[in-house]
């Protein structure tokens, strides 16, 4: 093998390991990186064909229904907790901050926490898409056949 | 009357489109002059064809003609008329309206700019233009005509547009960005045509190349005016989300990054040809990959579009189309495309794969992301979303090596450099950059900022660099005054990697020295953040033309002396029935201080978002530097200059 050869047969391979070590870095941080997402239905009975139930602690994104007359905030500050539902189960959510502008009572929303024990979820975010008939697409897959009422239509204007 | 006439203009504008693929591919195949000098004026009048339905739909909306479908579901009475006119692009017919606008836009410049080129070329260009264009003509034509009526019951108002569009921002964002996109669909033709025609010399690099750059510098621009206006009205101060759309644009901008470079290469060395070719294949597929997730409806963003399976397969469909017969025509032509160069391991040529590699890296990233959780759910694994982590620290890996070898590249020699004389002059400026790095930062005082002395140091390598770098040209041309003999294109290089400088060190330092503050305030009280005091001073009923909501007064303070006066307020616009943030923004080189104002509380007091932003404008500045130095790139006079037919038929023979 001559020198040139040599020479770039060790650029090239060395090339090829760099590359498989990026791969499978970014692969790795992928999963490490994977919020699963639960309707409360899922987070109380577990997800999927082995009722896979996720454990205290873990990062999780919540989709569901706020249960109306749920909303109860702190005198003093932003904190705030609300009850999530979809086809049974109810799961409730801390947060403290501003909720977005389109947060209402019978609204989907969608939010993103830490698993505090089987049914509470301290949210880091919450979500709630700029459309009154919203509602995140796999709450509306769960709640199959059940009438989602628009907010605007639930509270006729003038009512408080 | 008038929306019939643009229907009729873009039926016109398809046959046309038609006859664009058709008479200069068949003139280029058998060599007659005749079909191929029959490209320009279809050309034109596929422009003029679709100005006039542009100019239709626009006349249908300020005349608030709410017989159109489109219009009674965008507009209505009471939007001002400045918001009508972008009404236009706020649904996804109109959009795609303005879209094919851009696209036959392009076309028309091509077939008028492109006389310098062989006239075989030309045909190939402008026929693949023309095929590009019949795809998307079909679309809109098929499935999402924005001509419709509502008759013979139209309703006596329209629905108003959704008040996130009501916005200076969707007045320029939109276009700047669709002209991004678009333009890739040139590069796209160059290098089809190259392929069909089995020829790539300098020539070949030096004419797609300012195409290329012009089509970058607005996806540049319209990326950066889509990051500041979701920093503005989204109401949260973020100013990249990794939102799926998001990432829809950032894919082709990369690459398109990646083409400009390797087209430098083979426009001066005439080597990384087929490399070349696969980036501008790849920027404009992704281009229609990000019309795909938009606009099919398999992903949830701010950005989605009232969604429709069938629109959706028909753009997987021509994609697929333009993916797979692109690539099909390159296994078949490969042997053309072949390099003979020759470069050692230390060189420009190497330094700039590098720079391939990383920017690709980064585009498999953001794919990789995007489309991660379609598949999981696709596959029933589950609904997941990726955290912004993956990209952030990825990413940050990534900026690296990246930024170190950004600021080497321009000093290093094409073909081949020895390492010896780079090492005093480089370490001389990689210790400045050190300095500077350290300075500014011990100004903030907290040694323990890693990320942001990461982000300084980098910014100030690359910056360090590059001036080092002119002024090592300096001294080769004899002073300042030779700095005139350099090329406009040079230039432009040195404007981008400032640029990119910038937008690494505005980065950095927004991500760890930004302070947030979520408070419930009453009138006359204040709240403290990162030595600036916010005092509540009035909050009010508003009353916009088709708004309601309330107005938030603030006076900011520092040490005592007031510095500004804010004013947020929160929208309530009554036909959508929906509530909009409008933040109160303090705007300064080294930081921004942003108020929104969040709902009423009992009390009465209101919740309150405040915000000190350290070198946010940064980012946008260095994006707006990059573009520029795109635009200088471009005004380089050797893109102008008179065909020289010798050197355009034998090809200039620069193989070393």
């Amino acid at each position: 093998m001559n020198p040139r050869r040599r020479q770039r047969l060790f650029a090239v391979s060395g090339i090829l390991v760099l590359l498989s070590a990026g791969l499978g870095a970014m692969l790795y941080a992928l999963n490490e990186n994977v919020d699963l997402f639960y309707t409360p239905s899922q987070l109380v009975d577990g997800l999927g064909d082995d009722k896979e139930k996720p454990v205290v602690g873990q990062r999780l994104r919540i989709g569901g229904m706020v249960v109306a007359g749920s909303v109860r905030r702190d005198e003093y500050s932003l904190k705030v907790s609300f009850d999530l539902v979809d086809t049974g189960p109810i799961v409730t959510v801390h947060y403290d901050g501003i909720l977005p502008d389109l947060f209402r009572e019978g609204q989907g929303i969608v939010a993103q926490g830490t698993l505090l024990d089987a049914t509470t979820i301290q949210a880091t975010e919450v979500l709630a898409k700029h459309d009154e008939n919203y509602m995140p697409p796999e709450v509306a897959e769960a709640m199959k056949g059940i009438k989602h009422v628009p907010p605007s239509k639930a509270y006729p204007v003038g009512t408080p | 009357m008038i929306a019939e006439l643009g229907h009729l203009a873009l039926c016109f504008a398809l046959v046309l489109s038609l006859l664009l693929t058709v008479f200069p591919l068949y003139g280029s195949y058998r060599g007659a002059a005749g079909p191929v000098l029959l490209a320009r004026p279809i050309a034109l009048l596929l422009f003029l064809l679709t100005s006039v339905a542009f100019g239709a739909l626009c006349y249908s909306f300020w005349a608030n003609d709410f017989t159109v479908l489109n219009v009674a579901s965008n507009s209505n009475s009471l939007l001002p008329w400045y918001y009508r006119m972008t009404a236009v692009w706020g649904s996804h017919e109109g959009s795609m309206l303005l879209w094919v606008l851009m696209l036959s836009g392009w076309t028309a410049a091509v077939a008028l700019l492109s006389n310098s080129l062989p006239l075989i070329l030309q045909g190939r260009i402008l026929g693949v233009l023309g095929f590009v264009n019949v795809g998307f003509y079909a679309f809109i034509l098929l499935m999402s005509s924005p001509f419709e009526r509502t008759l013979p019951f139209f309703p006596v108002d329209g629905r108003d547009l959704n008040p996130l569009l009501q916005d200076f921002g969707m007045i320029v964002h939109p276009p700047l960005l669709y002209m991004g996109y678009v333009g890739f669909a040139v590069s796209f033709a160059f290098a089809i045509a190259a392929l069909l025609g089995g020829r790539f010399d300098a020539n070949w690099a030096r004419w797609a190349r300012p195409w290329t750059l012009a089509a970058w510098l607005f996806l540049t621009l319209g990326i950066m005016l889509g990051s500041w206006w979701a920093y503005l009205e989204l109401g949260w101060g973020g100013w990249w989300f990794w939102d799926p759309v998001e990432n829809a644009s950032l894919m082709p901008w990369l690459v398109g990054t990646a083409l400009i470079h390797s087209l430098a290469v083979t426009e001066k060395r005439g080597t990384f040809k087929s490399w070349t070719v696969l980036l501008a294949i790849a920027a404009f597929s992704l281009s229609l990959l990000g019309a795909f997730l938009v606009r099919s409806g398999v992903l949830v963003s701010v950005h989605s579009f009232a969604t429709d399976p069938s629109r959706g397969l028909f753009l997987l469909f021509f994609l697929l189309v333009v993916v797979g017969g692109s690539l099909l025509l390159y296994g078949l032509r490969m042997r053309a495309v072949r390099s003979q160069a020759r470069y050692q391991l230390f060189s420009r040529e190497v330094l700039l794969w590098g720079n391939n590699v990383f920017l690709l890296t980064a585009t498999l990233v953001v794919f990789l992301g995007t489309l991660y959780p379609l598949f999981h759910k696709e596959l029933g694994l589950g609904s997941i979303s990726i955290g912004e982590p993956f990209f952030n620290s990825i990413f940050m890996y990534l900026t690296i090596p990246f930024a170190l070898l950004l600021g080497l590249a321009p000093w290093v020699r094409w073909k081949q450099q020895q390492v010896q004389p780079l090492l005093k002059p480089l370490g001389l400026w990689l210790v400045g950059a050190l300095v500077l790095a350290v300075g500014v930062l011990s100004m903030y005082q907290t040694p323990s900022a890693n990320v942001a002395l990461l982000g300084l140091l980098l910014g100030a390598w690359v910056t360090m660099a590059t001036i080092g770098e002119i002024q090592q040209k300096a001294v080769q041309l004899g002073g300042v005054p030779g700095l005139f003999k350099l090329q406009a294109s040079h230039w432009g290089m040195v404007l981008g990697h400032l640029g990119f400088a910038m937008l690494v060190i505005g980065i950095a330092m927004t991500k760890t020295f930004s302070v947030e503050k979520d408070v419930r305030m009453k009138i006359g009280d204040s709240v403290e953040l990162n030595g600036y005091t916010f005092m509540l001073t009035d909050v009010y009923t508003l009353n916009g033309p088709n708004y309601g909501g309330q107005a938030a007064e603030l006076e900011v303070f520092k040490q005592g002396e007031r510095v500004t006066h804010l004013h947020a307020e929160k929208r309530f616009y009554h036909v959508t029935q929906s509530v909009m943030t409008e933040a109160a923004v303090h705007a300064r080189l080294s930081r921004d201080l942003y108020v929104a104002l969040g709902e009423e509380l009992s009390g009465p007091s209101w919740a309150l978002r405040v915000y000190v932003k350290p070198y946010v404008r940064w980012i946008w500045l260095g994006s707006i530097l990059m573009s520029l130095g795109g635009l200088v790139s471009l005004l380089d006079k050797r893109y102008r200059r008179k065909r020289n037919p010798t050197a355009a038929q034998t090809g200039e023979e620069t193989h070393a």
